[in-house]
C-alpha cells in the first residue's frame, strides 16, 4: 500500500488574455484527507477546481489523479476516474426530477466504470437522497427546492457519481448557522465513509472545523499549506485577509 | 409499453394508413401522402437533434438535398434498387452530420447552427457547380411505371416506403427516449457543463445525435428525384424544407416522438389544401407564422397543452438500465 | 504579366470596396450578436426590407436612395427595439435562446422573405443614381463609384458608431452590457433597456445596409440567405464585441471572395464565406480581436 498522493497538482498555471488567474500552483492530497482551500474573490479558486476537473484546460503544469496524468482527458473521463465536483451556482437539470438528476452520474459514470448495469438505480437514488434529506422531494423539478436544498441536490449528485474524491465548492455560501451545520455534517459524514474531499469555503468557523489541511491562494498563487491553526496565523494570510 | 411491442403496433398503424389510402384510390392521395410522409421523417429526425439535445439544424437542405443528389448520382451510374439509394442516400448525409459535427459542435450551440446555416448555401454551390448531376441546369430521372415485385404503380411504392421509413425514424426516436443516450441527450439539453461533470461523454452524444438527424434525412431524401422526376439545385435546396422541418417539431412539441408526428401531420395536411386552395406562397407565410406564434406562445407545443397528462405517462413509461 | 497584374490590381481594389460594403451590412450583427449575444440570423431580411424601400422612394418619388434610408432610419430603430422586447420577454426570461430563440430568427427571416415574394414578386429590382454607372479611374485601376460610394457609406457609419460606442455615455452603457451585464445591474443600470436601444441600432443599420446593397446589386427576396454565411464569417472572423474587427474581417473576405470570383469564377463566391467561417471556428475561435 504506497503512500502515494491521490491527487497532484504540479506547476499548474491558467492565464485568460493578458490575466494571470493561476500561477505554479503545487498541491499534493493523500487519500482520505479532508483539505480546506481558502482565498479571497477572485484569488483563482473556481479557476484551479476547473482546470483540475477538467471545465479549463491549464497552460503550465499537470494534474495527476490515482497516479494517472490527465492532461487531454474531458471532464466526464475524469468524473468516471473518480473525481466529483459540485457547482459553486448549483446547475441542476431542470426538466428532470431529483431522483432523475441522480439517475445520471449512476448511468454515465458508475455503470461505465463498473463495465455492467447497478443493479436498482431507484433505491441507490433513494439512498443518496436520504443522505442529504431530500428524499421526500424525489419526484419534484428542481425549480420547486429552496436554496440550501438546491445544494443539497448538487451535492448529491456529485456523490452518485461515487467518487473518490469530492471538491465542494462554495456549497454553503448565503446559508444560515443552521443550515451550514447541515452541510458540514454531511460533508464529514462522507469523509467517514472514505471520500477524500477538498473544501472551498469562505465560512470560517466551518473551515477550521473541517480541515485537518488549510491551503491558501491569493491573487493565484499558493501562500499557505499546512496545519489550519498555524496557516491562519500566518503573517500574509492575515494580510490577504485584512489588508496591510 | 416495450419497444418490440410499440414497433409492431407503429407497423400496424402503417399497414391500415397503407391500406385506407389504396381504398381511397385517388392518385392525388399517393401525391400529397408522400410529402406528408417525407415530412414525418425530416421532423422526427431533426428532432433527435434539435428537440432532444437542443442543437438546432438549419442545414436541413444539405442532408435532404443530399440524400436526393446521391439518388441522382447513383441513377447515373448503374441505377440499384431504391432501398439502395437509401441505405447511400442515409450514409452520405450521415458522414456530412458527422464532418460538421465533428468541426462545430466542441463550440457553443449557437455557433453549430450558424455553421450548418451557412454550410446549406455551401453544398447548394457545390451541386450547382458540378455538371454530371446536371448543374444549375438540373436532372431528369425517369420514374417507372410499376413497382419492382408488388402490384403497385411506382407512386403508391414510393409511399409504401417512405411508410417504412416513418416507422423506422419514429421508432428509433423512441427507442432512443426510452434508452440511456436519451438520458444523455435531455442532460446536455438542459445543461451541457453539468452533463459533462457528471460523466456524460458530450461530444461523442452529440456527434451520434448529428449522424442519426441527418441520416434519417438524407433516407428522406433519397426517393425524391423518383418522386419529382425533375430536380435542380434550386428546387432540391429550398427554404421551404427547412423552415417546415423545424416548424413541424416546434409546433407540435419537442419533448417526445409524438409532436413531430403531430407537427408533420396537421402542417404536412394544411400546406396541401392551402396549396390547392389558396396560393403556395401564402401557405408558406402562414407557417412562418405559426413558427414564431408557437415559439413566442407555446413553446411546449401542441402536446405542451396536454403536458401534465403527458409528463406522467412518460415518467412511468421511461425506464432505466 | 501586364494584363494580369492589372486585373490582380483591379481585383484587390474591387474587393476593398465590396468588404466596404460588406462592413456596411455587418455592423448590426456585429452590435447584435458580437455584443448582445443575440443570433440575429434574420438581419439579411432586414437588409432587404430597407432594400425595397429605397427602391420605392427610388421609383415613385424619384429620392436618392441612402437619402430614403436615412430617412427610414427611426423607423427600422422602433422595428428593432418592438422585436427585442418579444425576444426578451419570450427567450431571454425564459433562458430558452439557443433553440426557440434561434427558431424564432429563422421564422422572422422566413415570414420576411416570403411576404417580400407576396409583395413585389421575385423579378430583380434596380435604383437609379448618378453614381451608379461611372468609374474614378487612378492610372490603371478603376474604381466604380457603384462600389465606392458604399463603402465610403459605409466607413462614415462605422466612425459614428465607433464615436457613440466610446464616446457617449449611452454608447459605453453598450460595450459594459456586453461584457458584464451583472455588474451593470449593480450599478443599478437596466441592461434591459440598454440592449433594447442597442438592438434597435442595429436593425437601424439595416435600413442603410439596404439602400446600399441595392446600388451594388439588382435584388431580389431571396438573396438574403447568401448574406447570412458572410455577415456571420465577417463577425466570428472579426471576432466579438470588436467592431473595429468587424471592419478587419469584411475587407478581408471582400478581396478574398473578389480574388476567387476573378480567377475561379463567381459561381464559388458562397463558398468563401463557409470557408473562412470553419477555419476561424475551428482554429480561432475568438477571431482576430475577440475577446479571449
Amino acid at each position: 500500500m504506497s503512500d502515494a498522493p491521490l491527487l497532484e497538482v504540479n506547476g499548474v498555471g491558467k492565464r485568460f488574455g493578458g490575466f494571470i488567474a493561476l500561477a505554479d500552483i503545487e498541491i499534493a492530497v493523500q487519500p482520505g484527507e479532508r483539505v480546506g482551500l481558502i482565498g479571497p474573490n477572485g484569488s483563482g479558486k473556481s479557476t484551479l477546481v476547473n482546470c483540475i476537473c477538467g471545465t479549463l484546460r491549464n497552460e503550465t503544469g499537470s494534474v495527476r489523479f490515482a497516479g494517472q496524468k490527465l492532461e487531454g482527458k474531458a471532464a466526464h473521463q475524469r468524473t468516471r476516474l473518480g473525481l466529483a465536483r459540485s457547482f459553486q451556482l448549483p446547475r441542476p437539470f431542470t426538466t428532470m426530477t431529483l431522483a432523475e438528476n441522480l439517475r445520471v452520474p449512476i448511468l454515465y459514470a458508475v455503470n461505465v466504470r463498473s463495465g455492467h448495469a447497478t443493479v436498482d438505480v431507484e433505491a441507490r437514488c433513494d439512498d443518496l437522497l436520504r443522505m442529504v434529506g431530500l428524499a421526500d422531494k424525489a419526484h419534484r423539478l428542481p425549480r420547486d427546492l429552496t436554496q440550501i436544498e438546491m445544494r443539497k441536490l448538487e451535492l448529491a449528485r456529485a456523490m452518485a457519481s461515487e467518487p473518490r474524491l469530492l471538491i465542494s465548492d462554495e456549497a454553503m455560501a448565503g446559508l444560515s448557522h443552521g443550515e451550514v451545520d447541515d452541510i458540514l455534517a454531511l460533508l464529514l459524514q462522507l469523509n467517514a465513509q472514505g471520500v477524500t474531499i477538498i473544501m472551498i469555503e469562505h465560512i470560517m468557523r466551518a473551515v477550521l472545523a473541517f480541515s485537518q489541511r488549510l491551503i491558501v491562494l491569493v491573487a493565484g498563487r499558493k501562500i499557505a499549506d499546512g496545519d489550519p491553526q498555524a496557516v491562519v496565523r500566518q503573517q500574509d494570510v492575515v494580510e490577504a485577509y485584512l489588508g496591510s | 409499453m416495450r419497444n418490440t411491442s410499440f414497433i409492431a403496433l407503429l407497423i400496424a398503424a402503417a399497414a391500415a394508413v397503407f391500406a385506407a389510402m389504396l381504398w381511397v384510390g385517388n392518385g392525388y392521395v399517393f401525391f400529397a401522402g408522400y410529402v406528408v410522409l417525407q415530412y414525418i421523417v425530416l421532423a422526427t429526425a431533426w428532432n433527435i437533434l434539435g428537440g432532444y439535445t437542443g442543437y438546432v439544424n438549419f442545414g436541413v437542405a444539405a442532408f435532404f438535398a443530399c440524400g436526393a443528389y446521391s439518388t441522382v448520382v447513383l441513377h447515373k451510374l448503374w441505377g440499384p434498387p431504391l432501398v439502395v439509394m437509401i441505405l447511400v442516400g442515409g450514409a452520405v448525409s450521415g458522414l456530412i452530420g458527422l464532418g460538421t459535427g465533428y468541426l462545430t459542435l466542441r463550440l457553443r450551440g449557437t455557433f453549430f447552427g450558424i455553421a450548418t446555416l451557412a454550410m446549406s448555401v455551401v453544398a447548394e454551390t457545390l451541386i450547382t457547380n458540378w455538371q454530371f448531376v446536371g448543374g444549375s441546369r438540373g436532372a431528369y430521372i425517369i420514374r417507372p411505371e410499376h413497382a419492382p415485385h408488388l402490384p403497385l404503380d411506382y407512386i403508391q411504392y414510393l409511399c409504401l416506403v417512405m411508410l417504412g421509413l416513418s416507422v423506422l425514424a419514429i421508432a428509433t426516436a423512441r427507442a432512443i427516449e426510452h434508452s440511456r443516450l436519451g438520458v444523455g441527450f435531455a442532460t446536455i439539453r438542459d445543461d451541457e457543463l453539468a452533463a459533462e461533470a457528471s460523466g456524460v461523454p458530450t461530444l461523442r452524444l452529440k456527434l451520434i445525435a448529428t449522424v442519426l438527424s441527418g441520416g434519417f434525412m438524407g433516407m428522406a431524401g433519397a426517393p425524391l428525384p423518383y418522386y419529382v422526376t425533375y430536380l435542380d439545385p434550386s428546387s432540391g435546396f429550398n427554404l421551404t424544407y427547412a423552415v417546415n422541418t423545424i416548424a413541424m417539431p416546434l409546433i407540435g412539441g419537442t419533448a417526445t416522438w409524438l409532436g413531430p408526428l403531430i407537427g408533420a401531420v396537421l402542417l404536412g395536411t394544411l400546406q396541401q389544401v392551402a396549396t390547392v386552395t389558396i396560393s403556395s406562397a401564402l401557405s408558406l407565410l402562414i407557417v412562418g407564422l405559426m413558427l414564431v406564434g408557437f415559439v413566442v406562445a407555446a413553446p411546449n407545443g401542441i402536446i405542451g397543452w396536454f403536458k401534465p397528462a403527458v409528463r406522467t405517462s412518460m415518467r412511468r413509461l421511461r425506464g432505466s438500465r | 504579366m501586364d494584363l494580369s497584374f492589372n486585373l490582380l490590381g483591379n481585383a484587390i481594389v474591387s474587393g476593398v470596396l465590396l468588404g466596404g460594403f460588406y462592413a456596411a451590412v455587418s455592423i448590426g450583427v456585429s452590435i447584435s450578436f458580437g455584443m448582445l449575444d443575440i443570433v440575429n440570423i434574420a438581419h439579411p431580411a432586414f437588409i432587404l426590407l430597407g432594400s425595397y424601400i429605397a427602391y420605392i422612394a427610388n421609383t415613385w418619388w424619384g429620392v436618392d436612395p441612402i437619402l430614403a434610408s436615412v430617412i427610414a432610419l427611426p423607423a427600422f430603430y422602433l422595428l428593432g427595439v418592438g422585436i427585442y422586447s418579444v425576444y426578451e420577454v419570450s427567450f431571454e426570461r425564459r433562458g430558452d435562446t439557443s433553440l426557440r430563440g434561434l427558431a424564432f430568427f429563422f421564422g422572422l427571416l422566413f415570414i420576411t422573405e416570403v411576404t417580400l415574394v407576396l409583395v413585389f414578386g421575385v423579378d430583380y429590382r434596380l435604383v437609379n443614381a448618378p453614381y451608379i454607372g461611372p468609374s474614378i479611374h487612378l492610372g490603371e485601376i478603376e474604381l466604380p463609384l457603384r462600389l465606392l460610394v458604399p463603402c465610403l457609406v459605409a466607413l462614415v457609419m462605422f466612425g459614428v458608431l465607433q464615436l457613440f460606442l466610446s464616446r457617449s455615455f449611452l454608447g459605453r452603457a453598450i460595450q459594459a452590457v456586453a461584457q458584464d451585464p451583472q455588474a451593470l445591474r449593480l450599478m443599478a443600470a437596466n441592461p434591459t433597456r440598454i440592449k433594447r436601444v442597442a438592438f434597435g441600432l442595429s436593425i437601424a443599420t439595416a435600413s442603410i445596409a439596404g439602400a446600399v446593397l441595392i446600388i451594388i446589386q439588382p435584388i431580389e427576396p431571396s438573396i438574403g440567405r447568401d448574406y447570412i454565411g458572410r455577415i456571420f464569417a465577417i463577425v466570428v472572423l472579426g471576432g466579438l464585441g470588436s467592431i473595429g474587427g468587424t471592419l478587419v474581417a469584411a475587407l478581408t473576405l471582400g478581396i478574398a471572395e473578389n480574388l476567387t470570383a476573378t480567377f475561379y469564377g463567381p459561381s464559388w463566391s458562397p463558398a468563401v464565406a463557409f470557408g473562412i467561417l470553419l477555419l476561424t471556428l475551428a482554429f480561432r475561435p475568438r477571431g482576430l480581436f475577440g475577446r479571449a
